[in-house]
């Protein structure tokens, strides 16, 4: 268990070195977060809508559009030199590249969620006192779940030949019951609520991750093996 | 073949592709010190072949043993008696040498991965290119780095897919002599090649696979121009 | 059965089974709008409901049906699962755009408004994007076992996903009140509306073999082309 969890972390530690060397990947990832924040402000009218109403929907909307932007990377930088034959001859589990595939693209995201709530903060004139624990808990959950999903998704698509636009095709679907979850507890979260009245979808949110990610780490082989 | 508990052994190993079987049937036994050189047209299966015997791609039909034991792509630990020289470098470009090395270390579960990293560059002789971006090494070096990476975990068991080309004399040379220490030392090689010539005499068996199976398979012949032309023969059917 | 014939016996009895199945589709028909009562209060557009419950029921053993054919493709690795699983696939999304194209067509004239986020039709249209991305998949890739296993993929994630949708979805519905959907509650159903409607499950059931099994038949045909052309 232990080899498992050493292996994933110096893959996406690897990824991670990778990443910070060119920093091209979260750049562009969270300068489109930017911009998509950007067109839902001029895209609504604030005399008719409320801040508060709007804001869970497109701080959850942007955030899986970037995610979306960032999850192809992982697999991507492994198809020059066929390094992706590198990870398949070593004595590592199919589960251990799942897994450091997951970590690396967990952080990705985050980094870009880190990103996108300041400017939605700012942009949207939102005040979150109070609620950013419960915001940063809700985008854990809810982050877990796609990105588990969509790392399995993104070694798929990397073999063809649009897997910028298969990815989202594939994934969307999936996105949805985090999405749903995610929107519902941040809405009631901000409606200043009390726990109690969201724990529900919390706990919908955790089951959610732990089905999919087991279900992924199981399945994984089948995108690995030849 | 000698009759030596084999390091690695196939047995009726054949591997489909969709409609087209590049490998029918594949039988082999590969002991330590065994120097196998694999011939054979462009399409005969001989980079599969490599491939299956390395866990990178699951048989069609046949069995696999490593080391007595049955070999299965679902079995990690016991990749760590291989080590696959491909076509590509299986390394990043944008990392340094060292790093790609003490990444590769680590797959591979190994102590102190950077001084094996240095073992292993110096091993090559690239200990001085350790900083260098892996994207800018020349071929020759960029052989041998891939050399130091495939091998980094001193596996008894080395599979080669033509580890000459594109070289230039002096790479050819040191690789030649790092494969003859190996050899030395006890460990099994095959070696797929389209230069017979730079390898013969560090040879002591030759295939050739020619039909999805092999139509040669014998002790290495003692000229290479007294092989050639039964070569010819079976490559044609 | 040698390979040339391979298929054809699935071909033959698909079509005689989906035969039947569209005679029995214009018998219920005729049941339906002969002989069953109208609905008082959403009137005639209600009978569409004959057709959209049932073909909504047809996607969901579609897709039900490959979940569990994907599980075993992945145990088994045997290519007539992967092609019995796709053709399920493109019979279900038929199914779905049936469900897809009833629902607004029933619920204009009642509610006024094309598209309601009714839980089951919300459902529907997921199912039946992940049956597209499923195909889209498969027509992105050209290694045979490699689209196969990617397809299983799909379909076992896809069959875990649906309780996910349904939750979350229901439960979305009710913290957003929109025009109830009104369903004919099954016990209260009249005899006939219910009589009815058990056929026309029957003959929704009957029709989604006999097209699986057309389907089937002609893509184990194309295998064996495929085979054929690659030995000469």
């Amino acid at each position: 268990m232990s080899d498992t969890l050493r292996a994933a972390l110096a893959l996406a530690g690897k990824d991670l070195r990778l990443e910070f060397r060119s920093k091209t990947g979260i750049i562009s990832a969270a300068m489109f977060a930017a911009l998509v924040l950007i067109i839902f402000n001029f895209s609504r009218d604030p005399t008719t809508v409320s801040n508060l109403d709007l804001a869970p929907s497109v701080l959850w909307a942007t955030f899986t559009f970037g995610a979306m932007v960032a999850l192809n990377r992982a697999f991507h930088l492994e198809r020059e030199n066929a390094a992706f034959d590198g990870l398949r001859l070593a004595p590592i589990s199919r589960e251990a590249i799942y897994l450091g595939k997951l970590l690396a693209n967990l952080v990705f995201v985050s980094l870009v969620e880190a990103v996108t709530l300041p400017l939605f903060i700012l942009f949207f004139d939102v005040d979150l006192s109070g609620a950013l624990p419960g915001i940063l808990l809700i985008t854990l959950l809810a982050t877990i779940g796609f990105v588990g999903v969509g790392t399995v998704f993104s070694a798929m698509v990397v073999r063809t030949r649009f897997a910028e636009l298969m990815l989202p095709v594939l994934l969307l679907p999936f996105m949805v019951p985090p999405l749903i979850g995610a929107a519902m507890a941040t809405t009631r979260l901000l409606a200043g609520r009390p726990l109690s009245d969201f724990a529900g979808w919390l706990r919908f949110l955790a089951v959610y991750d732990l089905v999919f990610l087991t279900l992924s780490a199981l399945v994984f082989w089948a995108v690995v093996d030849e | 073949m000698p009759s030596a508990e084999p390091l690695l052994a196939a047995r009726g190993l054949g591997r489909r592709f969709g409609p087209s079987t590049v490998l029918r049937s594949v039988d082999l036994a590969l002991v330590p010190g065994q120097v196998v050189l694999i011939l054979g047209e462009n399409g005969s299966g001989k980079t599969t072949l490599l491939r299956l015997l390395a866990g990178l791609l699951r048989p069609t039909h046949g069995t696999i043993q490593l080391g007595g034991k049955p070999f299965s792509s679902s079995d990690p630990a016991a990749r760590r008696g291989l080590g696959l020289l491909s076509h590509q470098s299986l390394m990043y470009d944008e990392l340094s040498l060292q790093e790609n090395l003490v990444f590769a270390a680590r797959l591979y579960g190994l102590k102190e991965p950077h001084l094996v990293a240095a073992a292993a560059m110096q091993g090559v002789g690239l200990a001085e290119r350790g900083e260098s971006r892996l994207g800018s090494l020349s071929r020759g070096m960029l052989q041998r780095a891939a050399i130091a990476r495939a091998f980094i975990h001193r596996p008894p068991i080395l599979l080669l897919d033509e580890p000459f080309t594109a070289l230039d004399a002096g790479s050819a040379d040191r690789v030649r002599e790092w494969l003859s220490g190996r050899a030395r030392e006890g460990c099994g090689i095959l070696l797929v090649t389209h230069q017979p010539a730079e390898v013969w005499d560090l040879a002591t068996d030759v295939g050739v696979l020619a039909g999805g199976t092999w139509a040669i398979l014998e002790s290495r012949p003692a000229t290479l121009e007294g092989f050639l032309p039964r070569y010819r023969d079976a490559i044609r059917v | 059965m040698n390979a040339g014939t391979r298929g054809r016996g699935a071909i033959r009895g698909g079509l005689a089974v989906s035969a039947i199945g569209l005679l029995a589709l214009a018998g219920v028909y005729v049941l339906a709008l002969k002989h069953t009562p109208v609905e008082i209060r959403q009137g005639l557009a209600q009978k569409i409901f004959y057709l959209h419950a049932p073909a909504a029921w047809s996607a969901l053993l579609a897709f039900g049906l490959v979940g569990m054919v994907s599980v075993l493709y992945l145990w088994l690795q045997d290519p007539r699962l992967d092609l019995f699983a796709a053709s399920s696939v493109e019979v279900g999304l038929a199914f779905c755009l049936v469900m897809l194209t009833t629902g607004p067509i029933w619920a204009k004239p009642i509610w006024g408004t094309w598209w309601t986020w009714d839980p089951r039709l919300t459902l529907t249209l997921l199912l039946f994007f992940i049956f597209l991305g499923y195909l889209a998949l498969r027509a992105a890739l050209t290694d045979r076992s490699e689209r196969a296993r990617f397809s299983a993929v799909i379909g076992i994630m896809g069959l875990l996903l649906v309780p996910f949708i349904h939750i979350s979805v229901y439960l979305f519905r009710t913290m957003h009140p929109m025009p109830i959907l009104m369903k004919p509650s099954k016990p209260s159903l009249p005899p006939e509306m219910l009589k009815t409607l058990l056929c026309s499950f029957g003959v929704a059931t009957l029709l989604y073999i006999g097209f699986v099994m057309v389907r089937y038949g002609l893509a184990i045909r194309q295998f064996d082309r495929e085979e054929a052309q690659h030995e000469s």
